[in-house]
């Protein structure tokens, strides 16, 4: 196969943001995650976990709580303001303020009409929900000290509120508080201190649970009003609690990190009608606080200030080993923050607030497999480009040749001309935009750099075009089947001649760029896209999904190609289908028209189509065997997929026109090492 | 060491009619180790289990009936045989009640004793000598029985020894005086007889004892006038001899007598070197003579006593290591124990005349000569000799042989001595030498510990050089050198033996404190370890501290100035006493080589304790003027020169407040420099404790080095197949 020269770049500093709050769709099978930064991902738990979309943050937007309404989501933050968000424009698509200082819960009846808030000067507001907007309904009966948390019987007529010190219990149509739960304090030094009531929940028949800053679960009568049981779980706070769909098991994150079940249950076989809520089961997969759990129908998701997502499956409701009963955790998007300029050597890192320019460095060694190369030149930063507004960038291109940079905020797109010459570099700003260019979900330069594809509402694609002295509004592409979902992924051939587009629908659109309309549309596969590229050569387009299926289609004879069909014949190995990252990026060898370049988080592969397949007995990471056996022997045992390990934590694996590969690491210790440090706990020996 | 345990009695005595006879015949062990028969000197058997001390069983024979012999047990048979009435043998078990229903057969003859032993046969002494197989005997009653002995000879004692093959039957007869001795052999039966060598008092002895060792039989026999006696019979060969041999007699021990002859007494030999006697007096209590003593024989010492009240018989018997003394109105029981002492390597008696004579005496130590000496061969003694005598007359111009030089040593004068072995020395193969050096340096010691004006140190300390001796070859070297305060010569033994026990190296301790500077001065050590000393006390002097350090010491006593208010003169004079050395060069050379000894602080800390309270205090000042040289950075030291590290210091001051920590804390002399040590040692605890900070940290960043190992960037090659 051949040996690759790697520059191997760790100077990336992505830094994702932790996890603040997430609610969970049972309906449409979505997650809805929100980060500190005031950023909103949403995630296919249908679809392998995929992350299909992102909203971007803005400074002045927090979110401390996420709800959905039917098919709706609505955050609630500390900003005061309620909002709503629009799922196909990926933005918000109004915010409300409510009017009771900062709110720290939203959440909404079963019914889905109204919502109420827990504000800081202890009201909690009903808003009624409307079709396109909410209204204010009412306060119910104000309190003393902030409402935290917030739990609708499922009845719909009483309302539980985790307070300072108690819980309350409101009738909703009269407003009035009817139980006042009194939160006992922690002890000793903390029995000055105020306990917070963290989370709340309140049961079908009555019961509330209740989690609290001194590291209590307790249970509690709603009808009474009385104290059933409490469980001290942690010596630090107990921070979320979510109920199963059959009220038959709670779990609780807390500050240690820890997600503890609890379920309801009877102690003993004999006596099954005296179920109690019994602790169960510890879960520690997380070093920080668990700020947001779910518990879905198999799983528990959960996550917190160590910004990763866990999806941590209950394995009694599996009953064989497969895809979804394995651990997951998610902790780079799957969307590309890395772009490289091929010809010129160039990386852009795009961070919600700043983009940076790379310029690779440079070695004239030469050396074994194994080796690193002497450096000649060191890596550069060239360009520190801080974005302009509130809005966080939502997505980046550079051309090719490098003499391009555009990034997009939901309110702006902004281009500049880059221009190299030795060591200087210059940037200018590309003035009068055409006003249609508001704002895209994908940015993408034509390989010739004379064309900007931005990816707009509805599925269009916009086409402007780039010339030295302006640029210049052409076409919108607009896909025939009149989706409405945004495009999460864009790509165009090396000649210029073809434009495929991915939408959140799982549809692929292919649009003839020359003569500016659509070309045709790739059969839909029920699993999204999370990668794609057309070939340089043969204009094949080559498509991962979430589900790791690989397809390849002849853009020019509309069909499938052989290959493709004799992959799927064969069907994939079972070890590729098991990795539990999707493939983010693909791209080709344009030296070797064969292979195709493919990498997720964890490995790098090269899949070489002029070797045979591999079928399920086939050693399928045969790369240490291949090297031990002789020259003579190889062949016999080669097979299509050739892939590396050598290179962890990857965000962006790319060829550069001198065939030397670029991957960017992100290790995850680099991370974690950047993390506010955990709460104080007592291990052994220390 | 022997020692005496506690004891405790067996049963209680009847006293007879005529108190100088003993109330006991005799005392037997049955098959049970635990078991003793115990034979009255009338009627009765008794059979007392001892650890419970309390009869089993007893055995009686009817009024008027005597017994005449005590009851032994037959091990073959498992049955218990008696005499009564000279002539009646009854033999009876266990389970028997009364004796009088028991076997009996009368013989023709007297009988003296039934001798039984484990692993052989009953064996019947007769008065006249004659001797049988108790077995033989009962089979035929009536046999006639010949008599061995003369009209007046008459047997006084008598005992059996089975070895491995051989049964033997000893007995010691009396007539007119002189004392003959008979060993009957049986199977085959020989009876060879040997005369006692007369004592000048003409006495006969009061006790005998025999034991088997070595294949030789030993009797130990114990005059009135307090002398014992061994005498050793082979138990093979001179089995042709005739007639009657004088048997050869060694003085073992003189024991003190007080006034008057002993009277009843006895000694039975407890091991080689131990001999346990009773009815002795005891040379500290020398008012009565109730005792029962436990003496070395080799080192002619009391090793243990024990006053045992009332009358005391002259019976003692020895099984098992349990003692059994008649004495008063109860038998006791007085458990033992004998230990090989080593007292002869820590008093070195035992081996002049193990080394002086042994050819066979190398280089090699070995514990059995050191211990107890070779046992003596008079023969090749003399034979050797004579050979030497030999050689030595057909002696040329040219060098001698090492056997020659031995022999020079013995009697020659002191430079032809110096002159043979510095000539043996130069010449000698290594091979040789190795085995001569000992030889020779044993010789040498030995006649200058017998003669103080020979002495010779240069022959001494060739030898030592050759770095083939030890302390233990030649345990008087090192003591006879620092006793002629040959300094030189016990500065090579401590930096060449690796052996020197912690005494011998305290002695030498000892005597170097305590030995006044000027004596020092002049001798000549060696220079090596001079310089190094030199260049010590001179890096002090030079005064000027490098690199700005500067010694935290006096800033450490200022900080808990509340503690102990200074004024800062005396603050000053401390630091010049500190300067200079408190003990002269050369004392200092020396007490550098005794720092360097190896040791092990158990042994030495007893000895250590034997250091005067301003010898510790002149110790202590030099080992901290050391300690704070070395601390400090002015001096550095020298590679390749020998001396003292710095833990051996700290060592030998830990050590040595340990041996004297409440007389220093008593002694208002050494207030101040304890009180500066502490301070000193503060601050090196301080700053031993910042280092292990800069340590510790630096391990972390030693061990980050190695994980991050790959940087932000590299190129790197890799190869897919």
């Amino acid at each position: 196969m051949g040996e690759f020269k790697v520059h191997r770049v760790r100077f990336f500093d992505y830094m994702p943001t932790a996890i603040r709050a997430m609610a969970f769709n049972a309906h449409t099978e979505r997650l809805a995650l929100g980060r500190m930064d005031g950023s909103v991902e949403i995630f296919n738990f249908a679809d392998h976990y995929f992350q299909e979309k992102v909203i971007p943050g803005k400074d002045s937007r927090s979110i401390e709580a996420l709800c959905w309404v039917g098919g709706r989501l609505f955050s609630a933050g500390l900003n005061g303001e309620i909002t709503e968000y629009d799922l196909e424009n990926l933005r918000p698509k109004y915010s409300l303020e409510a009017y009771g200082g900062p709110i720290w819960t939203i959440t909404s009846n079963s019914q889905g009409a109204h919502l109420a808030i827990g504000c800081e000067d202890g009201t909690v507001k009903l808003f009624e929900v409307l079709e396109e907007s909410i209204q204010f309904e009412r306060n119910l009966d104000r309190q003393k000290g902030r409402i935290i948390s917030l739990s609708w019987h499922p009845s719909g007529t009483q309302i539980a509120a985790g307070m300072m010190d108690m819980i309350r219990v409101f009738d909703v149509p009269t407003g009035r508080a009817v139980q006042r739960l009194l939160v006992d304090r922690g002890f000793g030094g903390s029995k000055s201190r105020e306990t917070v009531v963290w989370s709340v929940v309140f049961l079908s028949d009555c019961t509330i649970i209740s989690g609290d800053s001194a590291g209590k679960v307790q249970v509690w009568d709603g009808h009474t009003g009385t104290l059933v049981k409490t469980h001290l779980v942690t010596k630090w706070d107990v921070l979320a609690l979510s109920v199963s769909k059959d009220e038959s098991s709670v779990v609780v994150g807390t500050s240690e990190g820890t997600v503890i079940q609890f379920q309801f249950i009877a102690p003993t076989l004999q006596q099954q009608q005296d179920k109690e809520w019994v602790r169960t089961r510890t879960f520690k997969n997380h070093t920080h606080d668990v700020r947001a759990l779910a518990e879905i129908e198999t799983a528990i998701v959960s996550g917190g200030m160590d910004t990763q997502l866990v999806v941590r499956p209950l394995l009694e409701k599996f009953d064989e080993r497969s895809h979804a009963s394995a651990l997951r955790k998610i902790q780079f998007p799957h969307r590309n923050l890395v772009f490289c300029a091929k010809k010129a050597g160039l990386l852009l890192f795009q961070f919600p607030g700043q983009l940076e320019l790379w310029r690779l460095g440079e070695s004239d060694g030469h050396g074994k497999p194994g080796d690193s190369l002497p450096l000649k030149r060191k890596p550069e930063k060239l360009l520190h480009l801080k974005r302009k507004g509130e809005d966080h960038i939502c997505c980046s291109a550079l051309s090719s040749c490098g003499g391009w940079l555009a990034y997009s905020t939901m309110s702006s797109v902004r281009l500049y001309r880059l221009q190299t010459d030795n060591n200087d570099i210059s940037i200018t700003k590309v003035p009068k935009l055409p006003k249609i260019l508001r704002s895209a979900h994908q940015l993408c330069f034509s390989s010739d750099s004379s064309k900007l594809f931005a990816a707009s509402s509805q599925s269009s694609v916009l086409v402007i075009a780039l010339s030295q002295s302006e640029c210049k509004y052409v076409h919108t592409l607009k896909p025939k089947s009149g989706s409405r979902q945004p495009i999460h992924l864009m790509t165009n051939s090396v000649d210029g001649k073809w434009l495929a587009t991915a939408n959140s629908d799982c549809e692929i659109h292919v649009y003839n760029v020359q003569k500016l309309k659509l070309h045709c549309i790739v059969p839909v596969y029920g699993s999204c896209p999370s990668a794609m590229g057309i070939h340089p050569t043969t204009n094949n387009l080559t498509m991962v999904h979430a589900d790791q299926q690989i397809f390849e289609y002849s853009i020019v004879e509309k069909q499938y190609t052989d290959w493709s069909r004799k992959l799927q014949k064969q069907g994939l190995h079972n070890l590729w289908l098991d990795r539990d990252t999707p493939v983010t990026h693909v791209t080709f060898n344009p030296k070797n028209p064969e292979q195709i370049l493919l990498h997720d988080m964890h490995m790098f592969c090269i899949i070489d189509q002029s070797l045979p397949l591999p079928d399920q007995k086939t050693q399928f990471y045969n790369q240490m065997t291949l090297r031990s056996l002789s020259e003579q022997e190889r062949p016999s045992h080669l097979h299509a997929f050739k892939i590396c390990k050598t290179f962890q934590d990857l965000l962006s694996v790319s060829l550069l026109d001198d065939q030397s590969l670029v991957m960017v690491e992100r290790p995850l210790l680099a991370i974690t090492s950047q993390l506010p440090a955990p709460v104080r706990q007592k291990k052994f020996a220390t | 060491m022997a020692t005496l345990c506690e004891g405790f009695t067996l049963c209680g005595l009847v006293q007879t009619q005529n108190a100088s006879d003993s109330p006991i015949q005799g005392i037997e062990l049955d098959e049970d180790s635990d078991h003793a028969v115990v034979t009255d000197s009338t009627r009765s058997v008794t059979l007392y289990k001892v650890s419970d001390q309390k009869p089993l069983g007893s055995w009686t024979v009817k009024q008027g009936q005597l017994l005449t012999c005590p009851a032994v047990f037959n091990f073959q048979t498992k049955e218990y045989v008696v005499v009564s009435d000279n002539k009646v043998i009854r033999v009876w078990k266990d389970e028997d009640l009364n004796l009088d229903k028991a076997f009996k057969a009368t013989v023709t003859a007297d009988v003296w004793r039934v001798h039984s032993a484990p692993g052989g046969e009953p064996v019947v002494l007769f008065q006249r000598g004659a001797v049988r197989f108790l077995d033989s005997l009962l089979s035929a009653p009536q046999q006639p029985i010949e008599d061995v002995l003369s009209e007046e000879e008459v047997i006084r004692w008598s005992a059996s020894i089975v070895a491995e093959e051989q049964h033997f039957v000893l007995f010691t007869t009396e007539q007119n005086g002189e004392c003959c001795l008979y060993v009957q052999r049986l199977n085959p039966n020989t009876l060879q007889k040997y005369r006692l060598e007369r004592e000048d008092s003409g006495a006969s002895p009061l006790s005998f004892s025999a034991s088997l060792r070595d294949k030789h039989l030993n009797l130990l026999y114990l005059y009135p006038n307090g002398c014992v006696y061994q005498s050793v019979v082979a138990a093979r060969g001179y089995v042709g001899l005739e007639g009657v041999q004088d048997l050869p007699r060694s003085l073992r021990l003189r024991l003190p007598v007080g006034e008057g002859e002993l009277g009843a007494a006895s000694a039975v030999a407890l091991d080689e070197a131990h001999v346990a006697v009773v009815g002795v007096p005891h040379p500290s209590a020398r008012t009565g003579k109730d005792f029962l003593c436990i003496w070395n024989t080799n080192f002619q010492t009391l090793q243990a006593g024990k006053e045992m009240a009332g009358r005391i018989h002259g019976q003692v018997w020895c099984y098992l290591g349990k003692l059994f003394v008649p004495h008063g109105k109860a038998l006791s029981i007085i458990p033992y124990e004998c230990q090989k002492s080593s007292l002869a390597s820590a008093l070195g008696k035992l081996r002049h005349t193990g080394i002086a004579v042994s050819k066979s005496s190398v280089a090699v130590p070995s514990w059995n000569t050191l211990l107890h000496g070779d046992q003596p061969q008079g023969p090749t003694k003399i034979v050797e000799t004579r050979k030497s005598k030999l050689s030595r007359k057909s002696q040329s111009a040219q060098a001698l042989t090492v056997d020659q030089v031995l022999e020079l040593i013995k009697t020659g004068p002191v430079d032809e001595v110096q002159r043979e072995v510095e000539v043996l020395v130069s010449r000698g193969d290594a091979q040789d030498l190795q085995l001569s050096v000992g030889q020779l340096a044993c010789h040498l010691v030995a006649r200058s510990q017998a003669e103080t004006a020979f002495y010779t140190p240069v022959a001494l300390a060739q030898l030592v050089q050759t770095q083939f001796l030890c302390h233990s070859v030649c345990p008087g070297l090192l003591l006879l050198s620092l006793e002629h305060k040959d300094y030189f010569l016990c500065q090579l033994c401590l930096q060449l033996f690796p052996d020197i026990p912690e005494v011998v190296t305290c002695a030498c301790l000892k005597t170097f404190i305590s030995v006044p500077d000027g004596d020092v001065e002049m001798v000549s050590l060696e220079p090596d370890s001079v310089s190094f000393m030199e260049g010590l006390v001179a890096a002090g002097a030079r005064g000027g501290q490098q690199n700005g350090f500067s010694p935290p010491l006096f800033e450490e006593d200022s900080c808990d100035a509340n503690h102990q208010p200074k004024p800062p003169q005396d603050k000053k004079n401390h630091t010049l006493q500190l300067e200079a050395c408190p003990v002269g060069l050369h004392k200092a050379v020396l007490l550098n080589e005794v720092l360097q000894t190896p040791y092990s602080d158990n042994f030495l800390l007893p000895h250590l304790k034997d250091l005067d309270t301003q010898q510790v205090i002149l110790f202590l000042q030099y080992l901290q003027f050391v300690y704070l040289k070395y601390s400090q950075d002015v001096y550095t030291q020298t590679a390749g020169l020998r001396s003292p590290t710095m833990t051996q210091i700290i060592d030998w001051v830990c050590l040595l407040l340990d041996a004297h920590f409440t007389v220093l804390v008593m002694a208002p002399d050494a207030k101040g420099l304890l009180s500066n040590l502490q301070s000193f040692v503060k601050s090196q605890v301080k700053l031993f404790s910042e280092l292990g900070k800069i340590e510790s940290s630096l391990q972390e960043l030693h061990k980050m080095k190695l994980s991050k190992d790959i940087s932000q960037y590299s190129i790197e090659v890799i190869e897919l197949f």
